[in-house]
């Protein structure tokens, strides 16, 4: 009998609700590196203002402890579950629907999420979250995470393509897609990309897609493809909030998955300036 | 950027001395409504029901605010899609609204009717919610309270900034904007 690593989900809890609180109110590092970027390389008078209001505003979120967004997002929950962890008390996904609950009744946050699609009640906690658990080797556990505002979650894009057709044909659709969007999803956007497995394989893999960070693709067909993809998408000029200027896509994430031989699905997901994802290990 | 001081409620003169593009610093009152307020007040209309607030000559800021904070009026409080509303925006404008604050274009037969109407639609800063919360002193629900985050509020904002999107004389800031090569 192999020893397995016991985590309680009273820390799984707890962590979630430190992850949601940290996600609304500091942007990570990478995301506020690529908007300062992006902030310089405005020139337009309203571009290069949006793009100040913006940085100001993480400053302010972060020393006032207001949330970046009122749209405090859905809570899509990814969890690495090693395969060599067993887990103790309350089932997994009740403990992360009461740390977002906790989160969102502590810290101010807006409670966005109605409990049916078409009677649309407000549940009043922020909860459920969209929880996806990976199974991993070993005994590790990791949980990010990654608030998904409306606005953009509704810009999301989804195309069944030939398995015959060209990346360059697949980047220019990516590209109408930003286009269609304009202002709607506040760029300048990270965007998640995820081509190939299944349809539902490639939406969710275009909202994993942008937590990488700043490591680029470690395969470099598709590094090279993420910089024609985000080059296309910012020669639209819609730039910062649809007000015209330089960068409308501050960095593309691409993650590929196997295919059928009958089937190329692409899909994009759009994240608004204010990317917020956090993650710990337990 | 150059930024006029401006005092609600703004008079049908100054309204229509607004181009496209101008930048204000508003000062004032506004009131809050997103989607499902839009809809109450439109189902309330159509039955001939009085509304709990009076819309005529009031700006709309399409807003559903996060809580306050202990010690402050309001939480984040930044713009949401515009173009959701659409659909309610001539009622709108038959209850007296003269403005409208949000963000993202407008349909374009939306576009037309608000500008026939005599009404400007203005955009800020999607998403810098915690900087525009700052510059909102008071909110009070003044209707449907039940909705929570998406009832009616009536804010009082100072030096809140607002973007001329749509003229009444056929300006289109997004138009200009995306036309020049490095925005306007």
């Amino acid at each position: 009998m192999i020893e397995k690593r016991i985590i309680h989900t009273d820390a799984v809890r707890e962590a979630v609700r430190a992850l949601v609180r940290d996600a609304n109110l500091v942007l990570p590092p990478p995301a506020a590196a690529a908007l300062e970027l992006a902030r310089r390389g405005e020139t337009g008078e309203l571009a290069r203002c949006a793009m100040d209001i913006i940085c100001e505003n993480a400053a302010i979120a972060e020393r006032e402890r207001l949330p970046l967004c009122q749209d405090c997002g859905a809570a899509i929950v990814f969890i690495e579950l090693g395969q060599g962890v067993s887990l103790a008390g309350p089932f997994l996904l009740e403990a992360v629907n009461a740390g977002v609950a906790d989160a969102t009744a502590a810290h101010h946050l807006r409670a966005s999420i109605v409990s049916d699609p078409l009677r649309r009640a407000n549940t009043g906690t922020n909860a459920p979250a969209f929880a996806h658990v990976d199974p991993v080797p070993g005994d590790s556990f990791r949980i990010t995470v990654l608030l998904k505002g409306g606005g953009s979650e509704n810009m999301t894009a989804l195309r069944l393509f030939k398995p015959t057709d060209e990346p360059a044909t697949i980047v220019t659709w990516i590209a109408e897609a930003v286009r269609a969007a304009g202002p709607n999803p506040c760029p300048p956007l990270f965007l998640g990309v995820g081509i190939g497995g299944t349809a539902d394989v490639a939406a969710l893999n275009a909202k994993r897609a942008v937590l990488r960070g700043d490591a680029p693709h470690p395969d470099p067909f598709y590094a090279d493809l993420e910089n024609a993809v985000r080059d296309a998408c910012n020669a639209t000029g819609i730039g910062p909030l649809g007000f015209g200027g330089e960068t409308t896509v501050a960095r593309a994430y691409i993650v590929a998955a196997p295919a059928h031989i009958a089937t190329l699905p692409v899909a994009v997901n759009m994240n608004c300036h204010s990317l917020r994802y956090r993650s710990m290990s337990l | 950027m150059k930024w006029a001081p401006e005092q609600t409620p703004l008079s049908d003169a100054r309204l229509a001395s607004l181009a496209a593009g101008d930048a204000l610093l508003l000062s004032g009152t506004l009131l809050t409504a997103r989607d499902q307020a839009h809809r109450r007040i439109e189902e309330m209309t159509r039955r001939g029901e009085a509304l709990p607030v009076a819309l005529s000559g009031e700006l709309i800021y399409f807003m559903g605010p996060s809580p306050a904070p202990p010690g402050r009026a309001i939480g984040a409080a930044g713009p949401t899609t515009s173009s959701r509303m659409d659909r309610y925006t001539e009622t709108m404008l038959s209850l007296g609204v003269r403005g409208f604050i949000g963000k993202g274009r407008r349909s374009p037969e939306t576009k037309e009717l608000i500008r026939r109407r005599g009404a400007v639609y203005f955009v800020t800063f999607g998403g810098a919610a915690a900087y525009l919360g700052m510059r909102i002193i008071a909110a009070e629900p003044v209707a449907f309270a039940d909705l929570g985050p998406e009832a009616v509020y009536r804010l009082t904002v100072r030096d809140f900034p607002i973007i001329v999107a749509y003229d009444l004389h056929g300006g289109d800031l997004y138009e200009a904007g995306i036309r020049g090569p490095a925005g306007i």
